[in-house]
């Protein structure tokens, strides 16, 4: 009678396992799918199969996005409930993170990199 | 907070709070390592807008296309993603209380991890031999930090892989070592994602380049 007012307390409060579980056929899903999105992008970029450089570095920039995707939820179990939505609110907050500090290095350092460049003026004026 | 009054023998009023409660040991391990994984994940963030930024300074050395062996870096990523399923093999027979078959699949992760490391540290040793050593140029600086700091992620799981099996060895499944090797599990995966940006961004853009 103890473990069952003790379940059921469990379930009332959010506590509980909290953390979702994959089953055989996920896990071999997910492998499948991270195969695929990685074969494809090695295949591109060795057989230069795309005829210009741009279009395949963009293609094999969705193909990570999207790998990296898959693996968040078939192989990291990630959903909006578990935890009460607290590990998916942490992953937001660092994606938006990561976004920042990468887009705006990038950005930053380019430009520096643009107004920087005359160098063959500086020698020319000399 | 609610407040709930339980008339005692003397008829006075007890008053204590009813939503205070004993939280059993380790209820809150796997949203702290989840949030210790995306402290971790900034860390990477950081040194792949290093490279992003360093990854064209070349220095008149070595650049990318002379470095790289794309069929190298494919094995490599065949066995982190191998192992990445062997490790989901083994929670899964963790979850059937198997314990013969779960430390053999985490044997198992724990070659192809291994053999990752093997590989990366012999493409290290070949580059640094042909003089592309982390002095070289600002792209090889940043190469290598945000490469061996993967690598150093993946050695640590490997330390930690080999720690849980002799838990498990010793105690068993019980409730702490299935904790623990689902934090490791998290873990293992994340590092996975990581490689991931690594082969995308570093070695494949590299040698597009």
């Amino acid at each position: 009678m103890n473990t069952d007012t003790h379940a059921a307390h469990a379930d009332d409060h959010h506590h509980g396992d909290g953390h979702a579980h994959g089953s055989f056929s996920t896990y071999m899903l997910g492998f499948v799918l991270s195969v695929v999105l990685t074969a494809i992008p090695f295949w591109l970029v060795m057989s230069g199969a795309l005829p210009s450089k741009q279009i395949t570095a963009l293609v094999i920039m969705a193909f990570a996005v999207v790998q990296i995707v898959v693996h968040m939820i078939y192989f990291l179990h990630m959903n909006t409930t578990s935890e009460n939505g607290w590990s998916m609110m942490a992953l937001i907050f660092t994606i938006v993170m990561v976004v920042i500090a990468l887009s705006g290095s990038l950005w930053v350092m380019n430009h520096l990199n643009s107004n920087m460049m005359p160098m063959h003026e500086m020698t020319g004026m000399k | 907070m609610t407040v709930a009054v339980n008339p005692s023998q003397t008829g006075e009023p007890v008053f204590y709070l009813a939503d205070e409660h004993p939280h059993p040991e380790g209820y809150s391990t796997s949203l702290g390592f989840w949030i210790y994984l995306m402290s971790d994940c900034l860390i990477f963030a950081i040194l792949f807008a290093t490279f992003g930024v360093l990854g064209a300074n070349y220095a008149a050395g070595p650049a990318p296309k002379d470095l790289f062996d794309l069929d190298l870096v494919a094995v490599n990523t065949s066995m982190l993603l191998l192992s990445s399923i062997t490790y989901g093999f083994a929670m899964l027979t963790m979850q059937q209380n198997k314990i013969a078959q779960t430390q053999m699949w985490l044997a198992i992760t724990g070659l192809f991890g291994l053999a990752f490391i093997g590989i990366e540290l012999t493409e290290f040793a070949h580059m640094i031999h042909e003089g592309a050593t982390p002095q070289r140029s600002a792209f090889l600086s940043a190469f290598f930090t945000l490469v061996g700091t993967h690598g150093l992620h993946v050695s640590c799981g490997l330390i930690w892989l080999v720690t849980l099996m002799v838990q498990v060895g010793k105690f068993g499944l019980i409730e702490a070592n299935r904790r623990r090797l689902m934090c490791l599990s998290m873990f293992w995966h994340f590092l996975d994602v990581v490689w991931i940006g690594v082969f995308t961004f570093v070695y494949l853009l590299g040698v597009l380049r």
